[in-house]
């Protein structure tokens, strides 16, 4: 799966978390979880719970610390897909 | 200096109606909430029928954000933010923006938390999966889950406390809110209560052998207070809310005003003198009225009405003679009585707040409504107060001042004393 699929799927795993839809749609590897899509922190840890649901992986301490812009979370995500 | 409280807004889950007209249509007219639930049969029960609110999951979307929305569980949280939510519009006022709203605060009560939460965490804990519990669990499994959810979704600023005090808890909730506002600590409080009673906490009372069990097939029949019959409670659920006010707030702003709250009192007869865990002691229900008339300063002979705890056990004799003893009134001479559990049964933490907007109801609208199920008065009741004075048909009358009461587990009581607006107090 390449970066541009998991970005795709990604937006799926992050809509129930934002309010701002329009946004989310035009989601660039630089986009914040928190200061552009303004999800709430604390939903951050669902988040990640949902996306090891998704793609069936597991998604430790350090690696989730990691999750803050779509692009990193793509890095996180393609590297345990990869494993 | 000492402010006079008034109610200014009204909302209301349940069983036999979701919103305020809904509510009054279904009272006014004796529309019954009790239904047969096919589960309860499965489960064994020996209670198979209860008051269930005709919810709508998604009537919530109406309420909280899609972000909230999503990962919400919890009925009684539904419940209770339907009602606040929906008090608080009636009574004219509108959410916080940026800036919480200092002058008010809240009040909202539940016997217990989101057990379907509760249930969830068990389960995944114990399956060794704490770590796909997420985030939103621990918000709706504390007990003050119902009054974080509401303040947030109003920006309340003032007080905001969750109160349990078993079956007395909304009445007692209504309490504290008059007292805070009396005393001058806040100008509007958001007070009242919810309950949702599930398979867990419905089995728990099935077990005590306190609760309806011969009326299965006939659910309507179900909820006797004051029969001959009435062979143990039928439990419900819902919430109810109301929005107290400053007077002279509510003045200013030109709200609309449905009544006036002169007082009450709250106690607990300490478990002595007959009084148990489960058993109301009389001294203390006596006590309590009478400590609710003195400090809203209304004699006895005044009352026109009481909206009685009366759950349909043996417990209702009982507490019609302390009635009679408080006021010093039985017979003919006994105010007008009427519970509104037998048409939607008892909601337990939930029964004060919605028996209170009914209360409320009853003044604004000015009628008593109907006991249903009453075709065959208790004959040790008819010993201590006339047939006339338990009215099995809607009347329509004059109504002054209503007691609002409920007697709850653990020996406690509270009573409100409601009256009809008049501007020179």
């Amino acid at each position: 799966m390449d970066r541009r699929e998991i970005l795709e799927e990604l937006k799926r795993v992050l809509e129930p978390y934002t309010e701002n839809k329009e946004l989310l749609r035009n989601i660039n590897e630089q986009t914040d979880l928190v200061k552009d899509l303004k999800i709430n922190s604390s939903n951050l840890v669902d988040v990640i719970i949902d996306a090891e649901a998704k793609y069936n992986i597991e998604i430790d301490f350090d690696s989730s610390e990691k999750m803050i812009s779509v692009g990193s979370c793509i890095d996180v995500i393609s590297d345990k897909i990869n494993k | 200096m000492n402010r006079r409280v008034v109610v200014t807004g009204l909302g209301v889950v349940s069983p036999n109606g979701l919103g305020v007209p809904a509510f009054l249509e279904a009272i006014r007219n004796g529309v019954t909430g009790i239904r047969f639930v096919p589960q309860y049969e499965a489960l064994k029960f020996n209670c198979q029928v209860a008051g269930i609110p005709q919810f709508e999951w998604d009537i919530l979307k109406n309420y909280v954000s899609e972000v909230t929305f999503h990962g919400l569980q919890g009925q009684a949280i539904a419940y209770g933010l339907m009602a606040a939510v929906d008090a608080w519009k009636d009574a004219g006022h509108v959410a916080a923006g940026e800036e919480a709203l200092w002058d008010a605060g809240c009040v909202f009560g539940s016997s217990v938390a989101g057990v379907e939460t509760v249930k969830r965490i068990f389960n995944r804990v114990d399956a060794g999966e704490a770590r796909k519990l997420g985030s939103r669990v621990v918000e709706q499994f504390m007990n003050s889950g119902i009054t974080a959810y509401i303040s947030g979704k109003l920006g309340l600023g003032n007080r905001v406390i969750a109160n349990s005090a078993a079956c007395a808890t909304g009445t007692q909730a209504v309490l504290m809110g008059y007292e805070y506002i009396h005393q001058g600590l806040a100008k509007r409080m958001l007070v009242g209560s919810s309950e949702h009673v599930d398979q867990y906490i419905f089995g728990a009372f099935d077990s005590m052998r306190i609760l309806s069990r011969k009326h299965n097939n006939v659910p309507e029949k179900a909820s006797r207070p004051m029969s001959a019959t009435a062979g143990g409670f039928v439990p419900g659920s819902g919430a109810g809310a109301l929005v107290l006010e400053d007077l002279e707030y509510a003045l200013q702003r030109k709200a609309k005003i449905y009544a006036e709250l002169l007082g009450g009192a709250c106690n607990s007869g300490g478990q002595r003198k007959g009084g148990s865990m489960t058993a109301p002691a009389a001294p203390g229900v006596i006590r309590c009225i009478t400590d609710a008339l003195d400090n809203a300063r209304v004699k006895p002979a005044d009352l026109d009405l009481i909206s009685g705890h009366l759950t349909a056990t043996a417990a209702d004799t009982l507490e019609i003679q302390n009635w009679c003893l408080a006021l010093d009134r039985n017979g003919r001479n006994f105010p007008l009585i009427n519970s509104l559990k037998s048409m939607i049964g008892h909601s337990l933490s939930a029964a004060g707040s919605i028996e209170a907007v009914g209360a409320v109801l009853q003044i604004k609208h000015q009628f008593v409504h109907p006991n249903i199920n009453l075709e065959d008065p208790n004959g040790e009741i008819l010993k201590l107060i006339d047939l006339s004075r338990m009215p099995v048909e809607r009347i329509d009358t004059p109504i002054n001042i209503v007691a609002k009461a409920n007697f709850g587990f653990g020996d406690v009581n509270a009573c409100l004393i409601f009256s009809k607006y008049n501007q020179h107090g």
